[in-house]
């Protein structure tokens, strides 16, 4: 499980600029406003839309990105 | 696109007015649409409908443009809407009342339906044993809407306010390639279309595409177009949002599969990152937030939703066993459909 405040820390906006940061239960984190994201292995992944879910559950097979997986997971 | 070809005696009096020829009494079209039987399944009620909400969006080249407001036309439409909508209240409202006495959050209710919602799936069914030209079929029948994706539910906007009017706008806005036009998503569709060997072109394919089908895109238009219904409106983006992400990484591998290549897969690689997104903002800071604000669209935010699911079902299962039984599912297209290529 990956903590809001270890995607604060990861994730980087413009100066001046705040990421809001939104948790969605038993989802990902949505992250508004931010530039960049630091993936598990430390490369830098460019934010390319206006909000971004990023995983949170540690199996989406598009990480850093949600892709919906801890629904699959939830039902099990 | 151009004007379709008429299926029944309300397209036959449709075309003669758009065409400006033979000028039938609107009354008498109108009767024509009493007792219409299986609403969802006719192919002259719904291919009507479809053409009159057209005049709504980009329009029929060989069409006057004047055609959007006149009362004739306005009056047929409304005479195709109330069998649709009462169709479409009869068979959702089971699940509806479900949801509505169900426990808990609007949010995790309208999560749960989705999740939980019985009937086949086509991404599976892409996923793991389409043909090729299944897979090409199954591109043309979704591409009735997706070929004007996230359209139908803009008319929302002008229709709520404050920070749910900006959540939904927020959705758009990514739809509509977030200021990118070569990220436009109905665009991003007829490049897929294209690299699988069929015209991108809108409404290339209408006069194959069945009743059901053109039902699929016609409950969008019925929700979006009156703002009575703007609870349903985002109920349905809810729940078609909610059940994009993990069929489209299904459609994507299908496509990997059957070889049709990375520029085709392109479009629904797109759609699993981007409505995990907009799943979230759909179901909880639109739809939750504006049952809290609006607690009375409850339950048309509900109804929305189960008709979105409802209607993927019932495309599916007409597919499905077109295909089980060796048929090709559109019309005038024999098994095998190397005709389909553009």
């Amino acid at each position: 499980m990956i903590e809001p405040a270890d995607i604060l820390r990861r994730s980087r906006s413009r100066p001046g600029r705040e990421v809001e940061v939104i948790l969605c239960p038993d989802g990902p984190i949505l992250l508004r406003g931010a530039d960049t994201v630091r993936d598990e292995d430390g490369r830098t992944v460019p934010v390319e839309r206006p909000v971004v879910a990023v995983c949170r559950c540690g199996k989406s097979s598009s990480r850093p990105w949600c892709d919906g997986t801890h629904k699959v997971l939830r039902r099990r | 696109m151009r004007l379709p070809d008429a299926r029944g005696p309300i397209g036959a009096g449709l075309r003669g007015w758009l065409l400006g020829g033979a000028m039938p009494d609107p009354a008498a079209l109108v009767a024509q649409v009493v007792d219409a039987g299986e609403v969802l399944f006719d192919d002259d009620l719904q291919l009507s409908l479809w053409t009159l909400y057209e005049l709504h969006y980009t329009g029929f080249h060989d069409v006057d443009a004047a055609w959007e407001w006149r009362p004739e036309t306005l009056a047929v439409r409304a005479a195709l809407e109330v069998p649709l909508e009462a169709e479409l209240r009869r068979r959702t409202r089971s699940a509806v009342t479900s949801v509505l006495d169900a426990d808990g959050p609007l949010a995790e209710r309208l999560f749960e339906l989705t999740e939980t919602y019985p009937g086949p799936s086509l991404a599976r069914f892409m996923h793991r044993e389409a043909e090729r030209w299944q897979l090409q079929e199954f591109l043309v029948h979704a591409s009735v809407y997706h070929l004007k994706e996230a359209d139908p539910h803009t008319w929302a906007i002008p229709r709520i306010t404050g920070r749910i009017k900006a959540a939904l706008v927020e959705i758009q806005f990514d739809e509509y390639g977030a200021g990118r036009h070569d990220r436009l998503h109905a665009d991003l569709y007829a490049q897929t279309m294209a690299a699988c060997g069929l015209s991108g072109e809108v409404g290339g394919y209408l006069d194959r595409v069945p009743a059901v089908t053109l039902a699929h895109s016609n409950v969008m238009s019925l929700f979006g177009l009156h703002r009575r219904l703007r609870g349903a409106a985002v109920g349905h983006l809810g729940a078609f949002e909610a059940t994009s992400s993990l069929p489209s990484r299904q459609v994507a591998s299908g496509l990997r599969r059957l070889g049709f290549g990375e520029a085709a897969a392109h479009y629904f690689d797109e759609h699993v990152v981007a409505d995990a997104v907009h799943e979230q903002l759909a179901i909880r800071a639109v739809c939750q937030a504006l049952a809290l604000s609006e607690p009375e669209l409850e339950p048309d935010i509900v109804f929305g939703a189960v008709t979105c699911l409802l209607l993927d079902v019932l495309l599916a299962e007409q597919l499905l066993s077109a295909w089980q039984a060796g048929l090709s599912s559109l019309h005038g297209a024999p098994p095998g459909l190397q005709n389909l290529s553009a």
